[in-house]
Formats: structure tokens, C-alpha cells, sequence
């Protein structure tokens, strides 16, 4: 018998098998138990030993051929089989995919926790107070008394009733009361007073309303109490405040004698900017060519009438506080011009001037969000 | 505070340019907020010659001037004016100048065809005057060519805003004593020579009122002849933005601006008997001199005569006393009047005016016979007249206050070291007297000094803030601890969680109108005087603002409203914090997978409302699901979970139909409201380290069970059931479906709860199996479930 013709007739008809049925069917016809390579196995058996020894390995090599032959063919079937599917399925990915919303916290809000980071690194905490307030912690005890035309002067929205002690009530116009609530907190745990440090931000209220002015508005109050604090520690608290919460170093402060009755001696703290592409932009001394002074915050050393109404000992205690504007710092750093737009819940301007709630201020990755 | 740099140099002797005394006053405290330069606005305008005036060929009304303007060569120019014609000197405009009544630059151009170099001007079109009847005529000497600006003078004005701690600058002579101290020059003495009176005043004058007028001086002046007051006295009001009225009124007038001392001068023809300062009597009332009437109270103060009130003592003078053209005879007014008293009645009055201001603040009490000195002097000089002797009933409270100043405070408190003798020659160019123990006597016009700090603040503005070195604060030692409070850290994470839900934070506002807190339930808290209906009731709850945004959004035709507000609601009791969400429009848009637009229901409320309380650690699998969620809510969609049967945590669901319809808004809105004062707080002071534990090694198992429920029960309570079926052994439970129809029976439903089960030590079997699924088919059953089989 011709054992290398008859593997090539059956390497050549595995060649030519088009699908993995015709494949198996081959692969019984020769190796099945009836396979005609089976049979001729099964001759070797009655072979005497010489005999055995010559066609023996032939019929082996014979068999092995046609296996390797099928298990090569059948995988290359498998993958064409496998190549067709896929490209069967093939999909336009540029469809678009399901969107989840995205949502953005308000820039009021980001920029309060960018305050709390940064006096955070300056040993202060945030303190609050009630917004409803009585005129005692609003005017009395910051220094304006009834008659004083200071009380005037702040455009006070006030409520028919009088609290249990006959205190008219009032939305607070300032963040202000927060000092007294700050001190009497103090006192009230420890009789001596400590060293306080505090931001207050929050809502205030003055019925004003025009293109600049709305009738609530937000601020942040600073207070630092201790010994031997003076209007030094007050500048560098500010400048350090205000190159942290900007991002630069070359912010440039100038103080300017004011008054506020809850200060004394009391300063305007002006801030100075060049106009960059018709904006202002903080940074450098207002007095260079081409720059300018902007007012951005009161401030003053705590007259001792307000350190008295905290109940701590003036002669004891001194300290500065500040206030400031947060819409405006906010409108500053990030570019609103704007501020009716803040309460107005637009969702296109709150997509554009939002944040990422991811985009948490730290100080290791930046108190500010960039464009 | 408006002033010229010429009267500020009536008081101050220097040399200084008005930008540099600009920058001072804002330097030592009084901000400027503006400097006005009327040469600036001049410029371009030049004295001028009319040569030639001849007739306009196509104009009756125009006349064609030749104009020497000092160049040689005459301009031609065309002109309206009546009262242009050859040799009249006057203004002229140049072709680029901007006339500064209209704000236009002048230009070369031609009127009815014939060439016009510029334009003759009125005293109105350079805003000098009203006066438009012509063109200005100057003097036939005035120098032709110079510039007009130089001509006439320009006179720099200052506007300065005085802070109501410094009455004593709300005179042109405490600013140029504060300028004086500052080194910008020497302040002049008060040249107030004491007129005498060369008869005893013929007018009774009192003060029946010692609290709110502790002093009333007073003089008679006969004979004057009120009529316009000088150029000098016109030119000083009108800096100041007044409009001249006569003499006798303008020299008061100047008075208060030069001196911050309001006086006031009476008719004597129209008073009768004694003047009197008092309270006024219920039901008088004053015609004040701007034409209104006010009606008057015993808590006011008032000068009057036999016939009635005719001043509102400090505020305005009357209507029917003032003086006229005709006035010959003039009684005049100098007092002290409380301030405290003056700031109530203005207040109660609703009038402020210039004399208020400044007795409000505290005019200077020493001041009252050196004022009506200053004001005789000047009346005799201008209108002639001769003065009575003075009367003065009661007395000036002047309060000698001494202060104990430390020199070293300047440094300890106002940040700035500044030499002991710099200190002292500062204080006293402010009026102050140091001893050499540092008792510091304080001037009586500065009412405002009353302690050590506020000495402070007089050495370190005058110094300059610029000397304050910026000093760090000492850090705080130790390793740094968190300064937030549980409440800011739960309202941080709330807030950035709802931000990551796909909600957009907005800020409205704190109060509502009336009829948006109706909706709510109403607020307790109505402000008495609101800016308007619509912002008059502190919000109850922050549904009401998120509607009204939702509303304004939608009408702008957003397709998608998803917002959430963290913020406070004040009620009865106080301040409450909340976040409210709400959600209106599509959910997902139309889309090419899942076809069309799809709307929010109230699971997006509850998924939104448990998410948020997830990420604020709420105990949510101890809240209890109840209803009553409020009558804004619609009452088969909303739902409250609750901490106990009383304590809200939260509320969520479908908004009423009726409430939307308030707010004007025409599609579903899902809402839910988080009460983050009701949140328990973490317990104690656990530290980091979690509870031990480790996963479990053998895999867990799932089971489905299919019951048959009445249709009314609610889900929540069968899979509560089944998970505390078997504490030890069911780790979960989730409903994966519930179906109505086609082999359940009427007004029931099959509810399909897939079971996770964890086994312990060994794996289950069959028997154990078994007996885990009995357990839990008996417990269902008590709610009447029965096993599907």
C-alpha cells in the first residue's frame, strides 16, 4: 500500500473542508472507530515482526499527519467562524453613549470652603450665627447705639416683634454679630477668655437693591483676639489671605484710616490692581503706571466697648477683625460681573461659572479651581 | 462734603497742588471721591474780540463775526446771539474743544453754507451760570488770546466723604486742621472778632427744654438790607453745590460749611413775643422751609413764639420766618441741641438736612459765641445793620474729657513706631493737649475721642497707615487639627454629594411673598418693612425659591431642571438647615437606544434623597417609610422617612399638582427636602480604627421566593419581613419584581424578593437549606404573603 499517497489524498480533502461539520465528518471517516487509518491500525496486530517494523511507522506517521492536519484545520475554521461573528457585530461607536448629569456646586459655596482652607492654615475656625438676629448683637453691642446714625446708615430690614428681652429683631446686616457670639461662646466655657480666631460666612441682609446691590448678599467676618495683637498682625492676615485665596504674591495692599464703630482705630484696606485686557486684575501697587486701588474690605483693631460686650477684659485681650464681601470675591477671582445672576438659579450660568464637586480646595492641590 | 481749593486756602496756608492735598485727605481718613478741575473742562476756550459783525445772507437770526483771537488772523464765525457785535470781548470755542454743558466737541463746519470756526458761548453752555440770553461779555480790558480757564480763574473742588465719627470736618476749617497736622501747610486762626451790641436785645429768648437744648444764644441785627450776597460767598456755595438764595440765608449757610455751626436767622417782623427752644405739643405742626409740613410730638424739640413753632430746632427753620428781600430786622440762632434728640426726631420725621447732620454727630459746644461772632462780623459787613447785645439762655454742656495715653501704644496697638515728639506735635495740631505724664485733653469739638485707642488712631493716620509692617501671626503650636464643625462637615459633604448626583446648586432667597409660603404651610417670620411683596416672609422651606427657579428656567426653555439648595429654613423655633433637591423636564432625552424622552418620577426623588443620606452616614436601613410628607406633596407619590414616629429625616415625592400650578409650572417636578438637623449625630469619639472584620470564606447563596400579597401591602414591608426573617443567616434582601395579571389573583400582586444567604463556618445543605426558606415563608406569611408555588 502507498502510505504517502494515501496521506496526501487526505491532507488534500482536509484542505479543501470548508466548515467544521464536512471537518468532523473526515475525521471519522479516517480516525473514527470504523476510520479507514483505524482499520489500518488494527492490521498491524496480524503483521509479523518484520513486517511490523517497516509498515508500523508509516501507519503511525500516517495517522499523525491526518491529526495535526485536522486539529490545524479545524482551529483555522474556528477562528474564520469566530472573524465572521465578530464582524458581524460590529456597531458605530460614534453613536452617543447615555450621559449622566452633571451637576455643579455654586461659586458662593466653593468659595467659602476655599476661605475655610485657607485661615484654616492660619489656626482659624468657621463660627456662625443666626441670620434673624436682635438688635442687641447687630448694633448695641458692636458700639451703635440706637441714636447712632451708623444704625441709619445700614438700610435694616426689621421684623413687627420684639424678642422675650424686648430686643427688636432684625435680619443682620452684617456678620459682625458673629464677634459677640464668638466671645460670649468663649467666656461661657472658660470664665478667662481664650485666644480666638474665627471666619464667620454666611447671608446678610440690607433692603438695597439696584445693578450692584441686592437685598441679600454674603460676607465673611474675621475675628482674631489675643494678647498683644495689633494692626500689623492685621495686615499680614490679610495679605497672607488675600495672596493665598488669588494665587500670587505680588498682591499689594494699602491701608487707609476709616471708621466703623466696632473698630478703633478702624482701616479701609484698598488692594491694587492692573487692567488686564479691560478687566481688573488684582496684583501689584495700585500706584504703578497704569494700576489702580480697589476698596475691598473694612477692618480695624475691636474697639474695647465690643470686647467689653463679648464679656472678655479689654485690658486684657485686644485683637483685629475684618469683613469682606464673598460675592465680590468671588466675582474678583473668577470673573462674574454680575452679582444679580448668583440668585437667580439660571442652570446655563450655574454649568459655566459652577464647579466640579470633585474639584474640592485643599491647600496641597490649590485652594482655587482653574478656567 | 463739597469745597473749593480756594477756601480751603481761606484756612490753610500752603502751597501744596490740589492732587497732593487729594491724596492726603484720603491718606489721613477722609476719602476723597472726587476732585473736580474746571480748567480741564475749559480748556479750549480762549478770550476772544468780536472785529466784525455782519448779517448772515440766509439767516435773519445769524450773524457772521470776525474773531481776533490773538493770532493774527481773525476767525470767521457764525453766532446766534442777540448780543454778539464788533467789539465785544468774549468766550470763544475752538474747533476740538468739548462745551461742557452739552459734552460735545466743537468742529470746524458750515451753518446755511458760510464757514463757522467755532462758537461763541453763554454762561450756561460753560456751566457757569443759567444765564442763556447771550453770549458772555467780558470786561473791554480782558486780555484777547489768553486762555479762558486762566481768565477766569479755575478753582479745583474737592468731594470728601466725612464719617459720622468726625463732625468737626464737616467744615471746611477741621479739614484744613487736619491737613495742617498732615504737613500740608499752616491752619489760619479764626478771625472772629467779638462784635458788640449797642442795645440789650428787644427779643425774650429761652429754653424751656435744658435736655434737648441746653443752650439757645441769640442777638437781633436792625436794619440790614438782604439782597444777593457777594461773588466770593456765591462762588464758596455754589462749590459746595448750593444755589445762592439771598445774603442773610448764605451767610448761615457759609457759616455751617466753613465752620460745621448751623445757625439760623429769623425775620423779627414776623415773630411775636418771647423765643422759646421747647418741646412741641401733640398736634402742632411746622411748615418747614422745603414746602412740607410735619406733624410734631413732645419727643421733639422746637423754637417757637406766641403764635407757634418756627423751627424744627436743629433740623429746618419754618416757612412762615425766614427771612426775605424785605427782611430788615433779623433775629439769629445759635445753639446746642442734643444729639441724640435731633437723630430721633429727624428719624421720626423722615428729614434729614445739613444742620441735622451735623448736630446728630455732635457740633463743637464751645463754638456757640465764636459762630455768632463769625456770623454778625459777616452780616454787618454785607448787609449792614446794628447788632444787639447777645442774649444766652442756658449753657453749652462742655465736657472737659482727659484721657491716660501711653506713647508706646502706637506701636502695641496701631501696629506703627512713632517717636514720642512726632506723637505730641500731632496731637496738638489737632486741637489735643499732652501733658508730660501723656494726659491727653481733648478737644471740644472731637466728641468722637473718648479712649486711649482712639488717640491711637488720630498719631497713626496722621502718620501715614503706610509705616504698619506686616507682622505674622504667631502659628498656633502643635499639629493641626480640623477646625470645622460635625454641622460644616456634614453640609460640605451633603453639598458635594448632591453636586455628583447631577444637581446643580443654586442660591435663592432667604424670604418669599406671602402666597409661595402659603404653598408651604406659611412662615412665622414677616419682615415689617420688605423691598418688595415678593421678598416680604423668611422662607418655612426651600420648595418654595427651587420652584420659582425651576419656573424661570423652564419658561426659558431648559429641557432638563435638576437644582438642590443647601440652606437655612426659619421657623417659629429658629434656623433649621436643609438641602433641598428638585428635578422637573426629562430625565434622559429622547435617545437612538431607549426611543423617547423619559420624565422624572418619584424614585428619582427617593434614589436622589438615599443617596444623599448615604453619603452623609445616615443609619438609612433604621429610617422609617411613612407618609404625611405635606400637602405640597402629592398625596399617593410622597413619602417621609423618619428617625422614630416623630422625628422627620426626610420627605420626598411628587410635587402637588395644585403647588405647581402656584408657581406656574405646567410639567411633573420630583422633589425631596433633608432636615440635616434631625440627622443623629455620630456617636462618640471612636477614633480611626474600623471594626474588625474579614470576608467570609465560603461564597454566599441567593434564593428567590415569589409571594402573593394583597395588592395594598407595601413592598417595603415584605422584604423588611423576609431580611429580619433570620438574622443569622440572610445578609440581604432585594424585590426584583412585581407583576399583576395573568395567574395572580384579583387585588393581589406577586412580589419576587431574590435572598442572599451567607453561610458561617460550612457551606449549607439541603436540610439547613430548607429550613432557612421556612423561616422565611413563615414570616412572610404573617403578613399574609403565601408562597408562590
Amino acid at each position: 500500500m502507498d502510505y504517502a499517497a494515501t496521506l496526501e489524498d487526505a491532507l488534500a480533502r482536509i484542505a479543501a473542508v470548508q466548515d467544521l461539520g464536512a471537518l468532523e465528518g473526515l475525521r471519522v471517516e479516517f480516525l473514527g472507530k470504523q476510520g479507514s487509518i483505524s482499520g489500518l491500525l488494527k492490521t498491524l496486530g496480524a503483521m509479523s515482526a518484520e513486517q511490523r517494523q517497516t509498515t508500523g511507522p508509516q501507519i503511525h506517521a500516517l495517522r499523525e499527519g491526518v491529526t495535526a492536519a485536522l486539529a490545524e484545520r479545524k482551529a483555522a475554521l474556528e477562528s474564520a467562524a469566530l472573524e465572521a461573528r465578530l464582524a458581524s457585530e460590529t456597531i458605530d461607536l460614534t453613536l452617543p453613549a447615555p450621559a449622566a448629569p452633571r451637576g455643579s456646586v455654586h461659586p458662593v459655596s466653593q468659595v467659602m470652603d476655599e476661605l475655610a482652607e485657607i485661615f484654616a492654615d492660619m489656626g482659624f475656625a468657621v463660627a456662625t450665627g443666626p441670620e434673624i438676629e436682635d438688635d442687641w448683637h447687630n448694633f448695641t453691642a458692636l458700639n451703635i447705639p440706637e441714636s447712632h446714625p451708623a444704625r441709619a446708615m445700614h438700610d435694616t430690614f426689621y421684623f413687627p416683634d420684639k424678642d422675650a428681652e424686648g430686643r427688636a429683631m432684625l435680619l443682620r446686616t452684617h456678620t459682625s454679630p458673629v464677634q459677640i457670639r464668638a466671645m460670649l461662646d468663649v467666656v461661657k466655657q472658660d470664665p478667662g477668655g481664650a485666644p480666638i480666631r474665627i471666619i464667620a460666612p454666611g447671608r446678610v441682609y440690607r433692603s438695597d437693591s439696584d445693578a450692584t446691590h441686592t437685598p441679600m448678599f454674603h460676607q465673611v467676618e474675621g475675628l482674631v483676639i489675643d494678647k498683644g495683637i495689633h494692626l500689623g498682625h492685621l495686615k499680614w492676615t490679610l495679605e497672607t489671605f488675600l495672596k493665598a485665596f488669588f494665587e500670587r504674591d505680588d498682591i499689594v495692599l494699602r491701608l487707609r484710616p476709616s471708621y466703623f464703630p466696632f473698630t478703633e482705630p478702624s482701616v479701609e484696606v484698598d488692594v491694587g490692581f492692573a487692567i488686564v485686557n479691560g478687566k481688573r486684575v488684582l496684583g501689584g501697587s495700585g500706584d504703578a503706571p497704569g494700576h489702580g486701588w480697589m476698596e475691598l474690605l473694612g477692618s480695624g483693631m475691636v474697639n474695647r466697648k465690643v470686647i467689653a460686650a463679648g464679656g472678655l477684659d479689654p485690658d486684657e485681650w485686644q485683637g483685629f477683625a475684618f469683613g469682606a464681601g464673598i460675592d465680590r470675591l468671588a466675582m474678583l477671582k473668577y470673573g462674574m460681573d454680575d452679582l444679580r445672576a448668583f440668585f437667580d438659579g439660571d442652570v446655563r450660568w450655574n454649568a459655566h461659572y459652577g464647579f466640579n464637586p470633585n474639584d474640592v480646595p485643599t491647600l496641597s492641590g490649590g485652594v482655587g479651581t482653574a478656567a | 462734603m463739597k469745597f473749593s481749593l480756594s477756601w480751603l486756602k481761606d484756612h490753610l496756608d500752603t502751597d501744596a497742588t490740589a492732587e497732593v492735598i487729594a491724596e492726603k485727605l484720603s491718606a489721613i481718613g477722609l476719602e476723597l471721591e472726587s476732585l473736580e478741575d474746571p480748567a480741564a473742562r475749559l480748556a479750549g476756550f480762549r478770550v476772544a474780540k468780536v472785529l466784525t459783525a455782519e448779517r448772515h445772507p440766509d439767516a435773519d437770526k445769524l450773524q457772521v463775526l470776525s474773531v481776533d483771537t490773538g493770532d493774527g488772523q481773525p476767525l470767521q464765525v457764525v453766532c446766534g446771539a442777540p448780543n454778539a457785535r464788533a467789539g465785544l470781548v468774549g468766550v470763544l470755542g475752538l474747533p476740538g474743544a468739548v462745551v461742557p454743558a452739552g459734552g460735545f466737541a466743537l468742529k470746524k463746519s458750515a451753518i446755511r453754507g458760510v464757514e463757522s470756526n467755532g462758537m461763541m458761548c453763554s454762561t450756561r453752555e460753560l456751566e457757569l451760570g443759567d444765564d442763556h440770553d447771550g453770549i458772555i461779555e467780558l470786561p473791554a480790558d480782558a486780555p484777547v488770546g489768553m486762555a479762558f480757564a486762566e481768565y477766569h480763574g479755575s478753582d479745583p473742588v474737592f468731594d470728601v466723604a466725612i464719617t459720622p465719627n468726625r463732625p468737626d470736618c464737616m467744615g471746611v476749617y477741621g479739614i484744613a486742621r487736619d491737613l495742617a497736622a498732615a504737613g500740608l501747610g499752616t491752619l489760619k486762626p479764626i478771625a472772629a472778632q467779638a462784635v458788640p451790641g449797642a442795645y440789650p436785645c428787644p427779643v425774650e429768648i429761652r429754653t424751656d427744654d435744658p435736655e434737648g437744648c441746653p443752650a439757645f444764644y441769640g442777638r437781633v441785627i436792625k436794619g440790614v438790607k438782604n439782597g444777593p450776597s457777594p461773588a466770593w460767598i456765591q462762588d464758596r456755595l455754589k462749590s459746595a453745590g448750593q444755589r445762592p438764595i439771598s445774603a442773610l440765608v448764605d451767610l448761615t449757610n457759609y457759616l455751617m460749611l466753613a465752620y460745621g455751626r448751623p445757625a439760623h436767622a429769623y425775620d423779627l417782623a414776623r415773630l411775636t413775643g418771647a423765643v422759646v427752644a421747647r418741646r412741641a405739643r401733640d398736634g402742632e405742626v411746622c411748615l418747614a422751609l422745603n414746602g412740607k409740613e410735619y406733624a410734631l410730638d413732645p419727643g421733639m424739640t422746637v423754637i417757637a413764639d406766641d403764635n407757634g413753632v418756627h423751627d424744627i430746632a436743629g433740623i429746618m427753620g419754618g416757612e412762615h420766618s425766614g427771612c426775605s428781600e424785605t427782611t430788615t430786622d433779623v433775629l439769629l440762632e445759635i445753639a446746642y441741641f442734643d444729639p441724640v434728640r435731633i437723630g430721633d426726631t429727624g428719624r421720626k420725621l423722615g428729614l434729614t438736612s445739613d444742620a441735622r447732620q451735623r448736630f446728630e454727630r455732635g457740633v463743637d459746644p464751645a463754638f456757640l459765641d465764636a459762630g455768632l461772632a463769625i456770623l454778625t462780623d459777616l452780616i454787618v459787613g454785607v448787609c449792614g445793620g446794628d447788632p444787639s447785645e447777645v442774649v444766652r439762655a442756658g449753657e453749652p454742656p462742655i465736657v472737659t474729657k482727659v484721657i491716660a495715653y501711653d506713647p508706646a501704644m502706637a506701636a502695641t496697638l496701631g501696629g506703627v513706631a512713632i517717636p514720642d515728639a512726632e506723637q505730641r506735635a500731632t496731637l496738638h495740631a489737632l486741637g489735643f493737649d499732652a501733658d508730660a505724664q501723656w494726659n491727653v485733653t481733648v478737644p471740644t469739638w472731637r466728641p468722637d475721642v473718648d479712649g486711649a485707642p482712639d488717640i491711637v488712631e488720630e498719631v497713626v493716620r496722621i502718620h501715614g497707615l503706610d509705616g504698619v509692617e506686616s507682622t505674622p501671626l504667631p502659628r498656633v503650636d502643635g499639629v493641626a487639627r480640623p477646625t470645622a464643625t460635625p454641622a460644616q462637615k456634614l453640609e460640605r459633604k451633603v453639598r458635594r454629594a448632591a453636586a455628583g448626583l447631577g444637581l446643580n446648586e443654586v442660591i435663592t432667597w432667604s424670604f418669599i411673598s406671602e402666597r409661595e409660603a402659603a404653598a408651604v404651610g406659611g412662615g412665622s417670620w414677616v419682615l415689617q418693612n420688605p423691598i418688595s411683596e415678593d421678598l416680604k416672609v423668611m422662607r418655612p422651606s426651600l420648595l418654595p425659591g427651587l420652584l420659582s427657579a425651576v419656573q424661570r428656567n423652564l419658561d426659558r426653555g431648559a429641557p432638563s431642571v435638576r437644582l438642590f439648595e443647601l440652606g437655612r429654613r426659619y421657623l417659629a423655633d429658629g434656623e433649621h438647615p436643609a438641602i433641598v433637591a428638585v428635578m422637573a423636564g426629562e430625565r434622559t432625552p429622547r435617545q437612538w437606544q431607549s426611543g423617547k424622552a423619559q420624565s422624572f418620577d418619584a424614585f428619582d426623588a427617593k434614589s436622589v434623597c438615599l443617596e444623599i443620606l448615604r453619603s452623609a452616614n445616615a443609619p438609612v436601613d433604621n429610617l422609617q417609610f411613612m407618609g404625611e410628607a405635606g400637602s405640597f406633596y402629592h398625596p399617593g407619590q410622597s413619602a417621609t422617612l423618619r428617625l422614630g414616629p416623630k422625628t422627620i429625616v426626610a420627605s420626598f415625592g411628587m410635587v402637588h399638582p395644585e403647588t405647581l400650578k402656584i408657581f406656574g409650572i405646567n410639567v411633573p417636578v420630583a422633589a425631596m427636602g433633608i432636615h440635616l438637623d434631625a440627622l443623629p449625630a455620630r456617636k462618640g469619639a471612636a477614633g480611626f480604627a474600623r471594626a474588625a472584620y474579614s470576608p467570609p470564606a465560603l461564597q454566599a447563596v441567593t434564593r428567590d421566593f415569589a409571594f402573593l400579597v394583597d395588592a395594598a401591602l407595601p413592598a417595603g414591608d415584605l422584604v423588611r419581613t423576609v431580611k429580619g426573617a433570620d438574622k443569622a443567616n440572610v445578609v440581604a434582601a432585594r424585590l426584583f419584581d412585581d407583576f399583576r395579571g395573568a395567574g395572580v389573583p384579583e387585588r393581589q400582586k406577586s412580589l419576587a424578593i431574590e435572598v442572599t444567604l451567607q453561610p458561617g463556618e460550612k457551606s449549607y445543605d439541603e436540610a439547613e437549606l430548607k429550613a432557612i426558606a421556612e423561616r422565611i415563608t413563615a414570616a412572610a406569611a404573617k403578613l399574609g404573603a403565601v408562597l408562590r408555588g
